[in-house]
């Protein structure tokens, strides 16, 4: 059990966290994210005793990490895979660390054959590619048999079989009971192996809730509605007509609208009315890549901008226009992901009514929710297709709806 | 590559809503033991003898102290040692061969920051002055063992080489010579631990040793500062290693000398260690 309380961290004048409490509980995957930048791995820092807190504290099992009589036994963390010295074999790094703490030299061998570095566990680590660094980490967190695991960043640089193992070993050491917390950036990850998801934004907490619950209080559901591409003229008739009703209708690339605020039977009947004709009319579940993308885009510090190239380009001649762009989504366009929903009273995401050990709302990004932003979903028809898996996910794990054809999937999700 | 699951326990759903009841909490069946700084030096001592650097380094000594000693042993003549002890060739390797302890003493520590594994070290051991402690006693038992049989070994291949010539007590030296330059070491050890950074830590230690070997020759013009410049002259490393093997006739022993660089390795080592649990790392 891992507790945090007010815990804020400043470096000069910036602050990296802010008044941050949470509780990270035994028996689940708890899956931390942010923005980069946003103070997770400044919080984990804090957790591990390696930076003082500002203000505020943090315990684990009640202790605050530097007071733990042996700490590596009831604390393994993993926080950067390049944290060891090269010129050591792996089995020496190891063995080091477990001389620290009393574990015996044959745990050593154990948990290197456990991470599958037992062929390389006299080669200096200097030489490891990226996931075998990971690899060493990971052993050196498991090394003392503990209670409580923090990873940050683990299948950074892992091969798909790597993943796949870390995921099922995330899974298995909670459902031992222990409390794993892991920070990533990998969503379709996230979605597959945490229970329970704490997400921050410039250094402070914008939702602690389980994944379920956090992908239908932050869903970017929308419908697709594509009208016959050789007549413009019905998409902006279509476009208008569905405006006035109140919905917020936006381009897609391929000439497709996205339509967010009316259930799919009154877009077609506005369609019909309008005397348009529908090619496609599409309900569209949101993956948890969306709804992290909704709730902490504006939140994020770094964000790219397109790319114009006018530092190669001459002159334009006067009067010239230049080429049309079609928007790419997430860059450059902070809009895309959240089109305001009239229901949450513009909110641009909602935290969920009763909120854990009362906790009050977190600064400009945690707002108190108005009554009734947790109505169903606008779309919902028909009960939804449960979705055909064969891969091990959790009932929780939510971006599994193999709806429509999803943009932003990235190809492992599967 | 396979992809090994930890052995003793099946893989288990996850609990459905992602909670579990707070009882149910993981023990782990190896006994947990109270730590101590035992642990630590175990730990530092695979942690010496594991990484290169150590090997180069005394490796550098060894050679300098032992190479140079031998070729002085074999240009002097008998009588140069009719009132200075036997040890006295590995004075010339010490000069040279101290710069090698103060950078393993530096790298000692100063690696562990630049390749970002002081942050596995304190995550595995919070306690971090024990940590310290377990390096300084370390490094010193290591500098010293090694420097000692390094000015030993020279001493005795001399006194056989020139037996009978040298009336004069050579085992002191042994002693006084290998603190003096462990203890620059520690010294090392400490400033490396305060700066955190090799190169930085490396220099700074440089110009301590030298700085004070050079600079008297300028103070000496001015008057107001020759008496500054006197203890300097004094006091500088190589002239507290030549007081020490007795290389001036003064029958000195260079005691004031160890003295004083014991009391300035003390407040590095109270700095480093005061440091040491206020920052972050």
């Amino acid at each position: 059990m891992i507790q945090a309380v007010g815990l804020t961290k400043r470096y000069g004048d910036k602050t990296a966290v802010y008044n941050l409490s949470f509780q990270v509980r035994p028996g689940s995957v708890t899956g931390f994210l942010g923005p980069n930048g946003s103070g997770k791995s400044t919080t984990m820092r804090m957790i591990l005793g390696l930076d003082n807190p500002t203000a505020g504290q943090v315990t684990i099992g009640g202790h605050p990490y530097r007071r733990l009589p042996n700490a590596p036994r009831q604390v393994g963390a993993l926080l950067d895979a390049k944290a060891v010295h090269g010129g050591r074999h792996a089995r020496n790094h190891l063995l080091c660390l477990a001389q620290l703490s009393g574990i015996p030299a044959r745990r050593v061998d154990e948990v290197l054959g456990v991470v599958g570095l037992q062929d390389v566990a006299k080669k200096r680590s200097k030489g490891f590619s990226l996931g075998m660094g990971q690899r060493l980490g990971i052993a050196a967190a498991l090394l003392g048999d503990p209670q409580v695991l923090l990873f940050d960043e683990p299948v950074n640089g892992l091969d798909p079989e790597g993943i796949l193992w870390v995921r099922n070993l995330m899974k298995s050491l909670a459902a031992e009971g222990r409390t794993v917390f892991v920070s990533s950036h990998l969503m379709s990850e996230m979605a597959l192996t945490a229970d329970h998801l704490i997400v921050i934004g410039r250094g402070q907490l914008l939702a602690d809730m389980s994944v379920r619950d956090f992908i239908s209080h932050n869903s970017a559901d929308f419908a697709r509605v594509r009208v016959p591409h050789t007549e413009p003229a019905q998409r902006e008739k279509l476009t208008a007509a569905l405006t006035e009703a109140g919905g917020q209708v936006m381009p897609e690339q391929d000439g497709g609208l996205r339509v967010t605020g009316l259930p799919l039977p009154r877009i077609s009947d506005l369609a019909h009315d309008a005397d348009v004709r529908l090619w496609e009319l599409s309900p569209h579940q949101a993956s948890l890549e969306e709804a992290y993308m909704r709730m902490t885009q504006g939140a994020v510090d770094y964000r790219s901008t397109t790319d114009q190239r006018a530092g190669f380009q001459q002159e334009p001649p006067p009067g010239a226009m230049p080429p049309p762009q079609m928007p790419v989504p997430g860059q450059g366009q902070p809009g895309w992901y959240a089109p305001p929903s009239p229901q949450q009273g513009g909110q641009p995401f909602a935290m969920p009514q009763a909120m854990p050990q009362g906790r009050p709302p977190a600064g400009p990004y945690g707002a108190p929710v108005p009554p009734g932003a947790g109505e169903p979903n606008p779309y919902a028809g028909p009960a939804q297709p449960a979705p055909a898996q064969s891969a091990p996910v959790p009932p929780a794990a939510g971006p599994a709806q193999p709806a429509a054809p999803d943009l932003t999937k990235p190809e492992d999700a599967r | 590559m396979s992809t090994p699951q930890p052995q003793t326990h099946q893989q288990a759903a996850p609990a459905p809503n992602g909670q579990s009841s707070p009882g149910t909490s993981y023990t782990s069946p190896i006994p947990i033991t109270r730590t101590h700084l035992g642990h630590a030096l175990t730990s530092e001592w695979t942690k010496i003898k594991s990484v290169r650097s150590t090997m180069w380094t005394l490796g550098v000594f060894l050679l300098l102290v032992v190479g140079i000693g031998l070729l002085v042993a074999a240009q002097t003549k008998d009588n140069d040692y009719a009132d200075v002890p036997y040890t006295i060739p590995a004075f010339f390797g010490l000069i040279l061969g101290q710069i090698c302890l103060i950078t393993l003493g530096v790298l000692v520590v100063s690696s562990e920051y630049g390749t970002g594994m002081i942050r596995t070290t304190f995550t595995a051991s919070p306690q971090r002055h024990r940590v310290l402690t377990a390096k300084l006693l370390i490094f010193f038992a290591v500098a010293f063992v090694v420097s000692a049989f390094a000015i030993g070994f020279v001493g005795l291949v001399t006194s056989g080489m020139h037996s009978g010539a040298s009336d004069s007590e050579w085992g002191g030296t042994v002693v006084r010579g290998a603190l003096y330059v462990s203890l620059l070491g520690v010294l090392a050890l400490a400033v490396g631990s305060m700066l955190r950074h090799s190169a930085g830590a490396i220099t700074a230690m440089l110009g301590l040793v030298l700085v004070p070997a050079i600079l008297p020759a300028f103070l000496m013009i001015s008057d107001g500062l020759r008496t500054l410049g006197e203890k300097m002259t004094d006091y500088n490393a190589p002239n507290a290693l030549a007081k020490i093997f007795q290389l001036d006739s003064e029958n000195s022993t260079g005691t004031s000398q160890l003295v004083l660089l014991v009391c300035v390795t003390a407040a590095a080592v109270a700095g480093a260690y005061a440091l040491l649990e206020r920052r972050d790392v």
